[in-house]
């Protein structure tokens, strides 16, 4: 039976009172994460706003076991998890590394990119609020052009960022998805999905952070809803080497067409600086994504027009 | 009073509700639930839920009529805002 | 503790050979290296061993040395008993990890195959990359013969163990890892029963959940139960605490170790023709050995030298230290590395140890042996002599170094 919020559990593994801002997508998609694993998991997380969601010694807001590590370190802390639930003879726990933009695009790409390498045995979710969040919004790989950031506080980010689900793609995993924190159901299927598979599972997760994109934290969900609306991330999974969209990407490739980019770009302040040459590279790369993703798509003919 | 009784060797944390204390005390605004409006309240049985799916703090709980723990709301308001039925103010 | 179970195996191995046969006799169960000259081997060994069936266990070819020290502390941290090696720029790029591991209390062993560290590049040996972690927290072993690496290795495991505290083995590159000599390989059965399996003291169970190295802040903190914790500083207290404490477990262990497989390291530093000696020599690992010689060239030449070895940098043995060289009026101090802007770093222990004191002893430092320059007895022994006619009365301290080298 396909999930939903009323046959959902109701067991929380991420508890009530904890430090993250109002309305923060990264808990929102830790619940969820957490629930599709069944708390069966030991999480390990580099520094990020994922640590401070944790909690500080000698208290921690979840009730999974976990281990910090350094903010290169996650895909070999990792790593080293598997080895040793293996070395030790333990079966039946997941492990989850779990890390932010920085820790997985720059600092921490390289240990990512080497277990992913060595197939090791694990889920590698990154959730993406596209800046150095933990530290104040500065700018990071997954930054999108424009955008004021911290460390580009006056020209705005003048490159696109890397596209990290191709990046791991090129790695030959078994299982590599997108997800949004406002498709909560999408992401926890996923995450269902990627447990009962072996090797290196990887899954990029959208996370709007208000304060750093400077939007009202009510609107957290609309934010992520407008990017996939738009183009500007699109919900899909590659298992062995196939490629499908899921979730409102899926529709919207068969019977919408993409909304302009402007759209999402006026609810967000970090893009007020945005000049319209960049409007237009923005709308580019998107649309020509978008054809590729669709031509890509095993799961439909090609059939809408961009604008 | 000094620390070793804790005995802890190394940084090693208990889970625990509350654990930033009562972030309740953040918020500006409060959500309130209608429950002329609300689906669940309605009907009398367990549906929609949307609002407990949203909640990035796990504050609210899948009962009916649907309850709200105001001690760790933070008051984002995203309940309201996904709520199909526009059930909830904030206030 | 029983005699050891059967006559002496006696293998000609180098000192990559021995420190893969100690990790291999000590039922290491996760192994992650990264391949550095000259360490290389000894991963090469390992990978064999696992390979072949001879060691049970589960070997990581990461990408780099973080992520090597990485794998070992999470694997730690789960319950395996964990082993890396690596040389000079390898043990530079894990420096953070050293740091974690240590503040996180695992029990992993390190063989650092001593290397010189760039700029300029140099593969050939000194001890600056081991000597540059000595603040990390970690235990520190110097090996003087492939016999020591062997035996170190074994012991490194349960000091580690019963004190929570990593240990680093260093050997120096090529004079001892690419050297063959006799070795005796002490049998499975009786390592078995000198090393228990590891008990840790950290849990990862969903029944039970903890969360390890989460963020401190400068105060302690209560618990949800209202017990007061410690603040980052009473635990990083405590990881001082457990290494000065770990000089009595380093004891134990060696004279354990005596009693079972014959070979005698219940001390932190041994001694050659101390008794009677008014000058004193001190150095490290293979470069004491050096000084032996020199020791005896000086011997035939009617001085009264000795030397002492230094084995253990890290806890650094003060107290035995200072009663040893109660009666010199000259220590020489041969160091293969320099805190660059001051001086050799066991000089610089030995005076801190010696401050306060009875001790009357003039002290000078040498650097030698830099980048694998080779250092000749002769030239030690000299260095010795040159320092006894620069004595002058009441200047027992010098501010830098000198260099035995080309300049």
């Amino acid at each position: 039976m396909k999930v939903n919020a009323v046959n959902l559990t109701e067991i929380e593994y991420s508890l009530p009172g904890n430090r993250t801002c109002p309305g923060c997508a990264l808990a929102l998609a830790y619940r969820h994460i957490l629930k599709a694993l069944d708390g069966q998991v030991i999480v390990t997380v580099p520094a990020s706003c994922l640590t401070v969601l944790h909690g500080m010694y000698p208290i921690t807001s979840v009730n999974v076991p976990c281990v910090n590590t350094p903010f290169a370190s996650t895909g070999a802390s990792a790593t080293g998890l598997v080895a040793g639930l293996r070395a030790t003879g333990r079966k039946g726990l997941t492990v989850l590394a779990i890390a932010g933009d920085g820790g997985t695009h720059d600092i921490g790409i390289q240990s990512l990119s080497g277990a992913a390498e060595r197939q090791e045995d694990f889920i590698y979710i990154c959730y993406d609020n596209e800046g150095y969040m933990n530290t104040g919004n500065q700018r990071s790989g997954s930054t999108p052009l424009g955008a004021i950031t911290g460390t580009t506080p006056i020209l705005g980010k003048r490159q696109n960022p890397k596209d990290i689900a191709a990046i791991m793609e090129a790695h030959c995993l078994p299982y590599i998805a997108t997800a949004n924190a406002s498709y909560p159901l999408d992401l926890y299927e996923k995450v269902k999905k990627a447990k009962g598979i072996k090797g290196t599972r990887f899954i990029h997760v959208f996370t709007p952070c208000a304060p750093g994109w400077q939007f009202s934290y009510s609107d957290t969900i609309k934010i992520g809803q407008l990017a996939v609306e738009t183009g500007l991330v699109v919900l899909y999974e590659v298992e062995d080497g196939i490629f499908r969209l899921t979730s409102a990407s899926e529709s919207l490739a068969r019977k919408g067409n993409l909304k302009p980019i402007r759209e999402y770009l006026a609810e967000q302040g970090r893009f007020k600086d945005i000049s319209e040459e960049q409007v237009a590279k923005l709308q580019d790369w998107v649309n020509t994504r978008w054809q590729c993703y669709l031509e890509r798509a095993s799961n439909l003919q090609p059939s809408t027009d961009t604008i | 009073m000094g620390t070793r009784e804790c005995k802890h060797i190394c940084d090693e944390s208990s889970p625990a509700i509350g654990e930033a204390g009562e972030t309740g005390e953040w918020r500006s605004l409060m959500p309130v639930i209608h429950n002329n409006k609300c689906i669940p309240a309605k009907q009398k049985k367990p549906s929609c839920f949307i609002c407990w799916l949203y909640c990035p703090d796990a504050v609210i709980k899948k009962t009916i009529p649907i309850q709200i723990n105001l001690e760790y709301c933070k008051g984002c308001g995203i309940c309201m805002q996904v709520c199909p039925a526009k059930a909830i103010n904030m206030v | 503790m029983a005699r050891k179970s059967r006559e002496a195996d006696i293998r000609l191995l180098d000192g990559n050979q021995a420190a893969a046969e100690g990790a291999r006799l000590s039922r290491v169960q996760v192994i992650a290296a990264y391949p550095i000259t000259p360490q290389t081997p000894l991963t090469e060994e390992l990978s064999e061993f696992v390979e072949k069936g001879d060691l049970k266990a589960e070997y990581i070819a990461v990408e780099s040395e973080h992520s090597a020290m990485t794998v070992c502390t999470s694997a730690s941290l789960v319950g395996a008993r964990t082993f890396t090696a690596t040389s000079a720029h390898g043990l530079a790029y894990m420096h953070e990890m050293l740091h974690w591991v240590a503040g996180a209390r695992l029990p992993v062993v390190l063989a650092c195959v001593n290397r010189a560290i760039g700029a300029p590049w140099n593969i050939l040996n000194d001890q600056q990359d081991s000597i540059s972690q000595r603040d990390t927290g970690w235990i520190q072993i110097y090996a003087r013969n492939n016999q020591e690496i062997l035996d170190s290795i074994i012991q490194a495991y349960k000091i580690a163990e019963s004190v929570y505290v990593p240990v680093m083995v260093c050997f120096d590159g090529y004079v001892l890892s690419h050297t063959e000599m006799p070795v005796d390989v002490p049998s499975q059965e009786d390592v078995d029963r000198f090393l228990p399996p590891y008990k840790p003291h950290t849990l990862l169970d969903p029944t039970n959940p903890k969360n390890y190295n989460l963020v401190t802040l400068a105060d302690p903190r209560n618990n949800a139960e209202g017990v007061l914790c410690h603040g980052y500083m009473e635990l990083r207290y405590l990881l001082q605490e457990a290494l000065q404490n770990a000089a009595e477990t380093i004891i134990k262990v060696g004279q354990e170790f005596h009693e079972l497989f014959g070979r005698n390291y219940a001390n932190m530093f041994w001694e050659d023709n101390l008794d009677d000696a008014d000058i004193v020599t001190v150095a490290m690992g293979s470069l004491a050995m050096e000084a032996k010689v020199a020791v005896s060239m000086l011997r035939e030449e009617g001085h009264k030298v000795g030397i002492l070895g230094l084995r253990i940098f890290r806890p650094f043995p003060k107290a035995t230290l200072v009663k040893a060289l109660a009666k010199a009026r000259l220590i020489v101090v041969f160091d293969k590395n320099i805190s660059y802007g001051s001086e050799g770093a066991t000089c610089s222990e030995i005076k801190s140890a010696l401050y306060g004191s009875q001790a009357k002893a003039a002290i000078r430092n040498f650097i030698v042996g830099l980048g694998g320059r080779d250092v000749k007895a002769r030239e030690l022994a000299d260095a010795v002599k040159a320092s006894l006619t620069s004595l002058k009365p009441g200047a027992l301290n010098i501010e830098y170094p000198e260099w035995i080298c080309y300049i």
